[in-house]
């Protein structure tokens, strides 16, 4: 298991490889479609943004509000493809990772080599157990769009898998292949 | 004046007045506290079949990381139990399922209002997301995630159940629909169903459960694959054919290799549900609904 802290840098990603085991720890930020959508449109204009994306991790995730005396509700990933059409412009402003589950398009792994970022997967639907990793929450952008908001988020040993990294690996075609090759030869 | 019932309805003196009188009346009220209630049981708690199901298939699986992945669904699924959490942050849009007999009288307010206050109730005070955006384009979120998608059916006798079923969106958004040709035959039906998971891949976060309707017309196939996901896992297709093609197609999906999350194993559906309907001389529909391994319902009878 690889403990990494945040903000990542090149030097703390460079030998990580898809299929390594993470527990994350520092601050990471949330967003999904509707605030995915809002920041390409600033980027689009020329405009500031509401965070500062540079070395910055963003989580696909709308999280079940959280029950009085808690930090968060329930926190599992979203499905990630949705935000293909907006994750390259964002990895070249200067974003380094981004957590969701499932596969991503090719223009998204270009930009992943390009930007020397990555991918990391969390496990989707196991959303009860990853809120346990949530050590603070709060509404940093776009309050309007409730569980859609971005949120900053402290973690501490999220546990993550690096599915694309900044080689442009493929846990999501090695995974597979590497498993049906294995029963082959077992055959 | 001598009251009597009879089997026509209430007999006043000489004369007989409807069965309506006599009607079983359920209180809109008792409705919407049954919806509330299973808005949250639903989603705080899998269902016994599914988590025995995941239990056998994890005693099964021998690729490591699927063993990995299996064993932290079996430990969300303890945490969300003791701590009355959602199992998944999507907590859905929910379908309700609602089976009436003919010789009921619902009393009190309107049967669809009462359902969506449920849905309303359970979403606030069971601290679930609210999902649903009030117009499919203009995308403004309704806050409390009404309304549900009802379907009802009528059947004779007095008995009023539903079933509440919460289904997340990453599954929901991989499912398909076909309208094939009968010429293309079972192994049609096969083939669009083993495609339809193989596309899917990892975004309807495997294990799946796969409903599969066949038959009917274009908007009675996607009703049947729904249904399809709420029969439990325990229960097979009572007609032998269809049963085989259950045993058959679970088998094949599992050949794929996808695996949980979609990094390798044998463990990509936990089963595969069939629901048929008669259908045209000119057509063979089919339709894949595929849920999530959070495949949650939660059936009340009222």
């Amino acid at each position: 298991m690889i403990k990494l802290t945040t903000p990542l840098t090149d030097e703390k990603i460079k030998n990580l490889k898809a299929g390594d085991n993470v527990l994350l720890s520092g601050t990471i930020y949330t967003a999904r479609d509707a605030a995915h959508e809002r920041l390409v449109q600033l980027l689009d204009k020329g405009e500031r943004l509401p965070i500062e994306l540079k070395d910055q991790i963003i989580y696909y995730v709308g999280p079940s509000p959280a029950k009085p005396g808690k930090v968060i509700g329930s926190a599992g990933p979203t499905t990630s493809y949705r935000m293909d059409p907006y994750a390259p412009k964002l990895l070249d402003a200067g974003l380094k990772g981004m957590i969701g589950k499932g596969d991503r398009g090719d223009e998204v792994v270009e930009a992943i080599i390009k930007n020397k970022g990555l991918y990391f997967v969390a496990i989707g639907g196991v959303a009860a157990l990853l809120s346990k990793s949530i050590k603070k929450a709060e509404v940093v952008a776009y309050e309007d769009l409730g569980s859609e908001a971005i949120r900053r988020l402290k973690v501490e040993d999220l546990p993550l898998i690096v599915a694309i990294d900044s080689k442009g690996n493929n846990l999501y075609e090695s995974g597979r292949k590497m498993y049906l090759e294995n029963r082959k030869a077992k055959a | 004046m001598r009251k009597k019932d009879c089997k026509e309805g209430v007999l006043l003196g000489n004369i007989i007045f409807p069965s309506i009188l006599n009607m079983r009346k359920i209180d809109c009220n008792e409705i919407t506290k049954a919806v509330k209630n299973a808005c949250m049981e639903a989603n705080y708690y899998i269902p016994e079949d599914v988590r025995l199901v995941l239990e056998k298939r994890y005693g099964e699986e021998t690729w490591p990381m699927a063993e990995n992945i299996l064993e932290r669904i079996k430990e969300n699924i303890e945490i969300a139990r003791k701590e009355k959490m959602p199992l998944c942050q999507d907590t859905g849009m929910v379908s309700v399922f609602v089976e009436i007999g003919q010789d009921v009288h619902i009393v009190n307010g309107n049967l669809e209002e009462a359902i969506n206050e449920g849905v309303r109730q359970g979403y606030m005070e069971g601290y679930l997301r609210k999902s649903v955006v009030k117009d499919p384009l203009n995308r403004t979120n309704t806050n409390d995630n009404t309304p549900a998608v009802i379907n009802y059916r009528i059947v004779p006798g007095d008995s009023f159940k539903m079933i509440i079923a919460p289904k997340g969106f990453g599954s929901e958004n991989m499912s398909r629909l076909k309208m094939l040709r009968p010429a293309d035959g079972v192994q049609g039906v096969k083939d669009f169903v083993i495609k339809a998971v193989e596309e899917a891949g990892a975004n309807p976060c495997p294990p799946i459960v796969v409903g599969v309707g066949i038959g009917g017309t274009f908007d009675k196939v996607a009703s049947l694959a729904k249904k399809a996901l709420l029969r439990p896992l325990s229960e097979r297709n009572e007609d032998e054919f269809y049963r085989r093609l259950e045993d058959e197609l679970l088998q094949e999906i599992n050949q794929l290799g996808i695996g949980p999350q979609g990094f390798g194993g044998k463990t990509t559906a936990l089963a595969v549900n069939i629901e048929t309907f008669p259908t045209h001389i000119a057509g063979l529909p089919v339709a894949v609904n595929i849920n999530c391994h959070v495949a949650r319902y939660k059936e009340v009878e009222l």
